[in-house]
């Protein structure tokens, strides 16, 4: 019988960027204007990392005008070009929601 | 030309496609098949060819079964399902046959027959999507209850299909307009979008879409 990981597997992509919870990153992402392709990008702290095959996933936060904004990214979506690590964070816990609650200096995390 | 295949239910999952949509995708082990008998209206008064699916040891047959196979030198299988279909497509078909889900190559739409997953003894708001009652404001002992089933004088009595508690799933259903993904000759693989009625590992009856063909 064949196995849905075999089939899975065709989907995945070969090399996933390395990085961690906590860090700081740039998301590279293929946005499609109209007829143009073009790559956008979303820098900001990694939150959540999901784990999982065709469903892995990450959420990112950033704060833009004084507004937060979290993005969740398919970790093998051919739309995710490339996800660069601007600075890593130490932090001791794997969901970092406690960022929602805390603005301006006290949301920084220490570099790693 | 093929229309019909027998498969096996895999289960579900997520890919991608070419420009980064995230698709809900059900696999299929579809195939080989092997074209087992043929209906013939002079013969049996309707037309089909019969499906054999998934080769096993003669031993774990019957004999009356495992001498289907052995008249026709084919191999011991599974599965034996017929498919209905016009006489003069029945002919095209040779006994001993191997159809494969390549003839879905250029097929967009199927019709997927399965047996559903079986449920148990339902009640009516489970089973047929009744309301129910309030939980409060002197709701007493029948907050998931169908209510009135027959009245009174008239028509006194309950007419016939009313829906009631009973056996959910577990019976035929077939979903219809399904979305062929991908075809995947090397793996005998179908992928198909969204959902397929029963549990992985069950057997399915995949047919090209008659509502779209």
């Amino acid at each position: 019988m064949r196995t849905l990981q075999e089939i899975e597997n065709d989907y995945l992509k070969k090399e996933v960027d390395e990085f961690r919870i906590g860090d700081t990153v740039k998301v590279h992402l293929r946005v499609v204007e109209g007829e143009k392709e073009r790559v956008q990008i979303f820098q900001g702290v990694v939150i959540r990392r999901r784990r999982g095959r065709t469903g892995a996933s990450f959420t990112v936060r950033k704060v833009s005008y004084g507004v937060g904004v979290e993005r969740i990214f398919p970790i093998h979506s051919p739309r995710v070009e490339k996800v660069e690590v601007v600075r890593s964070g130490r932090v001791r816990r794997s969901r970092l929601y406690f960022l929602r609650k805390l603005r301006g200096k006290a949301a920084r995390l220490k570099d790693a | 030309m093929s229309r019909a295949i027998l498969g096996k239910k895999i289960g579900m999952t997520r890919i991608y496609d070419e420009t980064g949509n995230c698709v809900p995708v059900t696999a299929i082990e579809a195939g080989p098949c092997v074209v087992v008998q043929k209906r013939t209206p002079a013969k049996h008064r309707y037309s089909a060819i019969q499906l054999g699916f998934e080769e096993v040891p003669a031993r774990k047959l019957n004999k009356p079964r495992a001498g289907v196979f052995e008249r026709r030198d084919l191999k011991p299988m599974r599965h034996l399902r017929e498919v209905r279909m016009p006489p003069a497509e029945v002919d095209a078909y040779k006994v001993g046959e191997q159809v494969t889900v390549s003839i879905f190559q250029d097929t967009e739409f199927v019709d997927i027959t399965g047996t559903s997953k079986g449920r148990g003894f339902q009640g009516v708001v489970r089973r047929y999507g009744f309301q129910g009652s309030t939980k409060t404001r002197g709701t007493h002992e029948n907050r998931r209850h169908p209510g009135s089933i027959g009245n009174n004088e008239f028509p006194g009595r309950v007419f016939k299909g009313h829906r009631l508690p009973g056996h959910m799933g577990n019976r035929r259903v077939t979903t219809q307009n399904i979305k062929v993904v991908r075809v995947d000759e090397d793996r005998n693989v179908l992928l198909v979008r969204g959902a397929v009625p029963g549990h992985p590992g069950g057997l399915v009856l995949i047919r090209k879409a008659i509502k779209k063909s």
